[in-house]
């Protein structure tokens, strides 16, 4: 996926190339195509560390710092990645990066019906409180900050680590998550949604408010763009439904009577980094100054350092191929220099094998090491944005900059990001380009090293095919259920039922209402209410979304 | 009376909690631009809404897309429930994250139709196909 | 081969087989059909119809619970476009009402329409005998458009509800379509925009130019909206009352006579119909009367009149 529209003559020239955001890329350019595209020096690039920050956040970049590198951690029992964590911590990690499984995304108990299969499998298996201070034991939440990969309950486990903290003797003041929590990017890319789309924006802007007045140190929202590419999305669009998600959860926010000025400091996104090189970097740049410039114009924050594009851009795994994997490894190279160029400050790598299995140690090694020379040895960390001033980065810049906002007044006229999901005006979209791509890399319309297309086939099964390697997959074990269900058991066994029917009925009353639901909600996970009761909770108030059609 | 054409009924299925459903729309277009009928129940489906699905639908396949690694279980369990249901005539495919391993288990259980991450849209239409030559 | 008394007495899978059956055509389908249609004509029939993207699927799932609440057993019927490239379908309606899929007292099918302008067509209302005869007290159809298919909404339900959204100029288009003298009741969805009060209001003015007697239903207006669901049961009862208003005013024998004589048209026509197609593919006269039109020896109306009289024997 990803790769550029080639038309070539009989003999192999290129006689046409077109990106997947659909700019048409020309032969060679000059300094007649920046007059032509309107560039300007000071309105469109700036130096580096300055508005509207096109070529960097920082005026160093990586000459003060090298960007930093994520490692997930978490699968199984709490004690288990308690474990993981501290091992982590010794070996100089500065942040813990949370998975949870399947049912606990899904507000279902390890013991529910549907959670069978699923405890513990793809992440850690959170019921209660119980949970969470068995994960976090001895470790100091007033140093370590934590990551928390969840979206549509993330109110709850944002408030469930409050409680946690507060239960070990930390202030909330002090402690530092960094929920997910973008359950728009869950509608269109990912599926890990529950509520309708309209409590789900209610539940992000709740947790935002809450963060703005109770948890100073928490960043409560991570605009995920990587799933809605991952889906079909085109680069362009990435940044865009992106842009137009942040939108939706910064209006509901800012009718609350917040200034955005006090929250949007602390949004971060994650951003994928697969296809053309030069169709990413571009990407980047344009994304880094539209963001400043929509927060300047559209929410009128002044505050530098609150204009900022913070976020991951890396993963890749959408332009990974089962087939011929080592090719894979070069990919990889290839994804994490655009992003290098592109001055991610946080980045991750998806590895070789990733394709078809969860990564091996050396996979995941080469993938650090990919990173690490890119910074250490080949000279990225040299200067900032080495392509600025190219004829051929800057109109490219210019130009992904329009395709971006062509796309988020499409939105707009569909009446803005959450009526575009609720009515699946994006969902549509996505799912189409991806068929249609699908179809195109099948028909040989779209070529990947490596891969044979479908109408190519037959000659190739003659002489052998291409390597496949055979997938490999997470490994379940019994015992994390047995184990997750005894401790829900001895839960419910032993905490006071008074004040969980209380604290849950409180929760229930706000959720009615428009009070913020997060304060109630750490007066549940205290009682000891699980997951499911919480979540239960708001199964009833809200109800269950049901999908529009994608076709 | 006037004569219809018969056309292959699919049920396009994904049980579980997983929510990762490209391969199954894509898949679902495929179908329909084959000229199928394609049923498309959603996310989160329990094997239950699934047969009763099948049994409202008189779907002929029933189509699982399974990309959380649980494909033996469920598949197991699934064809277990088909009889008991009386959907003798309805064949059981399943495609996604599949090891090439676990075919033979998988068509021993009496799954007609595998289809491991990767099979191209003509050989997914050809299989189904051939389940009624 | 499904057992009548089976789908008598509910089972679910012996009644879709017979769908299966009338679906393909087949004959044993419809010498059931037969037996059973003794055993339809209780079942009260609701069409709901509106263009794409209104919600109808979604106020159908709340109509079924707001029914399945008051103890009504409710099959419904799901028409969705077939490709007219491929021939093949995506039917996904079912999807908004999947919540309801294992209720015992819900029956859920989805039909392509198959060519068929409008979606519906005489097989939707054999499968809607079937229901029928299955002892589903409601049957609700939905599909798509107003009125301008040969075979429509009209034909098949007692009760009509067209779904429509405020500002998409709806409104205005059911008068075009002539559904204005079909629909029972209007349900305005998405109601929380900020025109919705303009439709309603608009409707209303239509309506009330259009009926002025006493003894005639004046069509009702309603406003949904998918974050709400008290709108949704007002709906449900607002169909039952046009029910009740039809057994108190004759109108339902009337209504139920009406659509059985529709019926037997649309069968007649459909076997006669048929029963030519087959004459036509080999027929020798047919034939040769293709060959002297390509010869100008005839025109094409006086071949036509020529065989049509042979055909019918007058």
């Amino acid at each position: 996926m990803g790769v550029a529209k080639y038309i070539k003559d009989e003999k192999g020239a290129i006689k046409e190339v077109t990106y997947q955001s659909g700019i048409t890329v020309k032969p060679a350019y000059g300094p007649e195509d920046l007059e032509q595209a309107g560039f300007e020096y000071k309105k469109d690039l700036g130096a580096p560390g300055e508005f509207p920050f096109t070529r960097s956040l920082h005026p160093e970049s990586y000459r003060s710092r090298a960007w930093t590198t994520r490692q997930y951690t978490g699968f199984g029992t709490p004690e288990e990645t308690n474990k993981r964590f501290k091992l982590m911590i010794a070996n100089g990690q500065t942040g813990l990066n949370v998975a949870f499984d399947l049912p606990t995304q899904m507000g279902y108990d390890s013991d529910h019906p549907l959670a069978q299969g699923e405890v513990g499998r793809v992440g850690m298996a959170i019921d209660s409180l119980k949970d969470f201070e068995a994960a976090f034991a001895g470790i100091p939440l007033d140093r370590i900050g934590s990551g928390l990969t969840i979206n549509a309950v993330a109110t709850i486990m944002m408030a469930m680590y409050q409680a946690a903290a507060e239960k070990f003797g930390f202030k909330k003041e002090q402690i530092s998550t960094t929920p997910q929590n973008d359950i728009l990017k869950e509608m269109i890319g990912r599926g890990a949604w529950i509520f309708p789309v309209e409590h789900g924006v209610r539940l992000v802007g709740d947790s935002i408010e809450y963060a703005v007045k109770e948890l100073p140190k928490s960043n409560p929202v991570s605009i995920c763009g990587y799933h809605i590419r991952e889906s079909g999305a085109t680069p362009a669009q990435e940044i865009a439904y992106g842009f137009s998600i942040a939108k939706a959860y910064i209006d509901n926010v800012k009718d609350r009577g917040i200034d955005p000025s006090d929250f949007v400091g602390r949004f971060s996104f994650n951003f994928n980094v697969y296809g053309n090189l030069w169709e990413q970097i571009a990407k980047f740049r344009a994304a880094r100054k539209l963001w400043a410039k929509m927060l300047k114009e559209d929410y009128g924050v002044t505050d530098k350092k609150k204009l900022w594009l913070r976020g991951l851009f890396g993963g890749g795994g959408s332009g990974l191929t089962k087939e011929q994997p080592e090719n894979n490894i070069m990919r990889g190279a290839y994804y994490a220099l655009g992003a290098a160029l592109s001055g991610a400050q946080t980045t991750a790598l998806c590895s070789f094998d990733e394709a078809y299995t969860i990564p091996t140690p050396r996979s995941a090694l080469l993938s650090l090491r990919t990173l690490e020379m890119l910074m250490e040895e080949v000279g990225l960390r040299d200067t900032v944005d080495p392509l600025a001033g190219s004829y051929f980065i800057e109109t490219l810049t210019l130009q992904m900059e329009e395709k971006i906002v062509e796309e988020m007044k499409e939105v707009e006229k569909w009446g803005g990001m959450v009526k575009s999901i609720s009515n699946g005006f994006i969902q549509r979209k996505v799912s189409r380009q991806a068929y249609e791509y699908e179809k195109g890399l099948q028909s040989g319309e779209y070529r990947k090293v490596g891969v044979i297309p479908e109408s190519e086939r037959q000659e190739s099964a003659k002489s052998g095919g291409t390597e496949k390697s055979d997938v490999e997959l997470h490994e379940y074990n019994e015992e994390w259920a047995k184990h997750s269900i005894s401790s829900l058991k001895e839960v419910r066994r032993t905490r006071n039922d008074k004040e969980v029917k209380d604290s849950l009925k409180a929760l229930e009353k706000a959720a009615k209402g428009k009070d913020n639901i997060m304060p109630r909600l750490v007066r549940c996970c205290h009682a000891y209410a699980t997951v499911g009761e919480m979540t239960g909770v708001f199964r009833d108030v809200f109800g269950e979304w049901t999908e529009p059609d994608f076709y | 009376m006037m004569k219809t054409t018969n056309k292959i009924r699919v049920l396009i299925a994904k049980p579980g909690l997983d929510g990762h459903d490209k391969g199954a729309k894509i898949v679902a277009l495929a179908l329909r631009d084959a000229g199928m009928e394609v049923i498309y129940s959603g996310l989160h489906q329990t094997l239950d809404q699934i047969i009763e699905t099948a049994i409202q639908e008189t779907v002929d396949v029933i189509g699982l897309s399974i990309m959380s690694g649980a494909h033996l279980p469920i598949c197991e369990k699934l064809v277990a429930m088909m009889k008991e249901n009386g959907l003798d005539d309805v064949r059981l495919s399943v495609g996604g994250v599949i090891p090439y391993q676990d075919i033979p288990k998988l068509e021993k259980m009496g799954v007609a139709a595998i289809f491991p991450g990767g099979s191209s849209f003509k050989e997914i239409v050809a299989g189904m196909n051939q389940l009624f030559d | 081969m499904p057992n009548a008394d089976d789908i008598r007495s509910g089972n679910k899978l012996a009644g879709a087989r017979l769908i299966q059956l009338i679906e393909k055509s087949d004959p044993n389908g419809f010498k059931l059909l037969k037996e059973l249609y003794p055993d339809s004509g209780n079942a009260f029939i609701i069409g709901i119809t509106g263009s794409p993207g209104v919600g109808k699927s979604t106020l159908i799932d709340g109509l079924i619970e707001a029914f399945r609440k008051m103890d009504f057993k409710v099959a419904v019927i799901c028409v969705d476009p077939t490709s007219p490239f491929s021939g093949g379908a995506i039917l996904g309606d079912r999807i908004r009402m999947q919540r309801h899929v294992t209720d015992k007292g819900v029956f859920i099918r989805s039909m392509a329409s198959r060519g068929h302008k409008g979606g519906l067509s005489r097989t939707t209302k054999d499968c809607s005998v079937v229901l029928d005869a299955m002892g589903y007290d409601i049957i609700i159809i939905e599909s798509v458009g107003a009125g301008q298919a040969e075979f429509d909404i009209i034909k098949i339900a007692h009760s009509i509800g067209v779904v429509s959204i405020p500002g998409a100029g709806d409104g205005i288009q059911a008068v075009k379509a002539g559904i204005l003298e079909t629909a029972n009741i209007f349900i305005v969805n998405k109601s929380d925009r900020p025109d919705a009060d303009a439709t309603v209001e608009s409707l209303k003015m239509m309506l009330n130019m259009r009926f002025s007697s006493q003894t005639e239903w004046l069509p009702r207006i309603y406003k949904t909206n998918a974050l709400d669901k008290t709108g949704i049961t007002i709906v449900a009862k607002a169909f039952l009352s046009h029910l009740k208003f039809m057994r108190q005013n004759d109108e339902w024998t009337r209504k139920r006579n009406e659509l059985e004589r529709l019926y037997f048209q649309s069968l007649l026509e459909d076997l006669v119909m048929e029963k030519v197609l087959e004459f036509m593919a080999v027929s020798k006269e047919v034939e040769a009367a293709i060959k002297r039109i390509g010869s100008h020896e005839t025109d094409p109306i006086s071949a036509a009149e020529q065989i049509a009289d042979k055909i019918l024997g007058f």
